[in-house]
């Protein structure tokens, strides 16, 4: 994709364009290289540090410190909870993804495009007021407050509050990232398929599917990435029960305000090791995408 | 031909439209729209006076300012830094490239909380960057603009990114055969080119940052009227269990993301429109 900019100077002019080095057509090497260690400089501050920080700070009482840490109830009962999570609402959001993605892509209808930007509604809105709508709902004031409490469902302050508290945080990462894809792909080779007699779901799932699966695996892996990190959503309508209601985002918070930064990184650095994997599978999904 | 086209798509053959429009409207309707309606109803029950005392106390007053001018600072430090980063990932070779470009990403993945303790430690006065400064970072509102501008930089560089990598050379080479030289390029040819991409990456940024909480919250010190930013004011009305003073700032915040989200497409719809004009 990137053309070379790279002057070769033993080249011939009439093979490569950029063969004489011209100061017209690209930076001297002076201003290549300030670029660049500004770049790498502002990198370093931002992200780099940070995250060797975290690594350094968990690893700074021995291993043997960093592994009760890890291996502490309560901070076993958060990672539990915040797989259940991630099991519940990463595939919610797969199917809801998927059926928007092909009613908006595969029909035309009247207000579609309201529709899309009611999807990414949720990216707009602040995590805390995500928190709090779910409050208002289902809180003891709230809307259903009465009827749940007389029919002794609870939902904030538990596990479902959670639950869907990252449902709507994390709603359009699935359907986003297919609607481009699936629009660019067009509706030619479902006509075929549903035209030679093969039904909807056999359609679906042996054209439509194979099409998709790298773009639906890029939006599971962000919808994932966002899943397991919520924080401010999950803080409002978790109740901060220990070792009840604790994910580990709210887990890493009350070590840290405990004063307990040995074990907030320890557990913090388990959670960029899940970072760093889903940037490599995404990297890694990149470049099968670009390869197909 | 279009009409054929548009006749074609309405009387299409695939399957399951009822089903699927069914079950993302349902599905819309129970995660978004109502429980997102609720804060205009319970914002609709209070009276307009308790309204307009909670969301103008001085302290909410404080709190919107630094918020936005906060979430403004990380957006244009992101605009400059996210440009360069994008301009040497496309058109600079260097060791290490690969990695440098995968890391970008890590504010998308990296939880928010995990950042703001990272960032709260280093920036601190005895952290490891912090102590090389005179002046505090963290517990100001420079910490708040560091925290920002992380959770920002991937929205910049991924948005300039591929408008980059799919301009053509011709038009520089264009530029360079009737004499500009390579500044003069730069400014009347490329950046122009990049200009609807570099707003759309600043107001995903700075939308994101406006309501930013997790990473925010540990480096900020939440002093009231100092370092408290908007979401944190809610955050303190709901552990007192004052949900009516939580909903009106909470209607404050929604009305100015979308104020804000209808002056972006204005300002993308004038760029757009005078940068194809040829």
């Amino acid at each position: 994709m990137t053309k070379s900019f790279e002057a070769q100077p033993e080249a011939p002019l009439t093979v490569n364009r950029t063969a004489t080095k011209s100061y017209a057509l690209q930076e001297s090497a002076l201003i290549k290289w300030t670029f660049i260690t500004i770049s790498l400089l502002f990198l370093s501050l931002f992200l780099i540090l940070p995250l060797v920080s975290i690594f350094v700070t968990a690893l700074e009482k021995g291993w043997e410190t960093y592994i009760a840490s890890i291996t502490h109830p309560d901070a076993l009962s958060a990672i539990k909870l915040t797989l259940t999570v991630v099991l519940i609402v990463v595939p919610l959001n797969a199917i809801f993804g998927i059926a928007a993605a092909w009613v908006i892509t595969k029909f035309s209808f009247k207000g579609k495009n309201l529709l899309i930007t009611l999807i990414d509604l949720p990216f707009a809105i602040s995590p805390v007021i995500a928190g709090l709508i779910f409050i208002l709902l289902f809180g003891a004031q709230g809307l259903f407050g009465e009827w749940l409490y007389q029919n002794d469902i609870q939902i904030v302050f538990a596990i479902p509050g959670i639950v869907i508290a990252t449902l709507f945080v994390t709603f359009p990462f699935v359907a986003r990232e297919l609607i481009p894809l699936m629009q660019m792909q067009g509706i030619t080779e479902e006509e075929a398929s549903i035209s030679l007699g093969a039904s909807g779901f056999k359609t679906f799932f042996l054209v439509t599917l194979p099409n998709i699966k790298w773009g639906l695996l890029y939006g599971l892996i962000l919808c994932n990435a966002r899943t397991i990190g919520e924080f401010g959503a999950v803080s409002v309508v978790s109740g901060h029960i220990r070792g009840m209601t604790n994910t580990m985002p709210l887990h890493i918070e009350i070590l840290y305000n405990e004063y307990q930064f040995t074990a907030a990184f320890a557990v913090a650095s388990l959670m960029s090791l899940l970072a760093i994997i889903t940037i490599v599978i995404k990297n890694f999904i990149e470049w099968k995408a670009e390869k197909s | 031909m279009e009409l054929t086209l548009k006749k074609r798509k309405r009387n299409t053959i695939i399957p399951g439209f009822s089903l699927t429009l069914g079950y993302t409207m349902l599905y819309l309707s129970i995660i978004v729209l109502l429980p997102l309606s609720m804060i205009f109803f319970n914002t609709f029950s209070m009276s307009w006076s308790e309204f307009f005392e909670t969301i103008s106390h001085p302290r909410a007053v404080a709190s919107y300012r630094l918020t936005l001018s906060t979430a403004l600072a990380a957006g244009l430090m992101n605009v400059v830094f996210g440009t360069i980063i994008a301009w040497v990932l496309v058109r600079y070779q260097f060791p290490g490239k690969r990695i440098v470009d995968g890391l970008v990403d890590l504010p998308f993945a990296l939880p928010t909380a995990v950042a703001g303790i990272a960032l709260a430690t280093l920036y601190a006065p005895n952290g490891w960057i912090g102590q090389f400064f005179d002046f505090k970072i963290a517990y100001t509102p420079l910490g708040i603009i560091i925290a920002l501008t992380f959770i920002g930089l991937p929205f910049v560089v991924r948005t300039v990114q591929p408008v980059l990598q799919n301009l053509g050379i011709e038009i520089e080479e264009a530029s360079a055969s009737l004499g500009a030289n390579r500044l003069q390029t730069f400014f009347k040819v490329i950046f122009p080119e990049l200009i609807p991409a570099v707003i759309t990456g600043f107001s995903l940024a700075f939308a994101r940052a406006l309501g930013e909480y997790g990473s925010v919250v540990f480096i900020a010190g939440n002093m009231p009227m100092e370092t408290e930013i908007t979401p944190l004011i809610i955050m303190t009305k709901l552990e007192q269990y004052d949900y009516a003073g939580a909903t009106a700032i909470a209607t404050v915040m929604l009305v100015a993301s979308f104020i804000f989200l209808l002056i972006i497409n204005i300002i993308q719809w004038y760029t757009n429109r005078k940068f194809n004009q040829f």
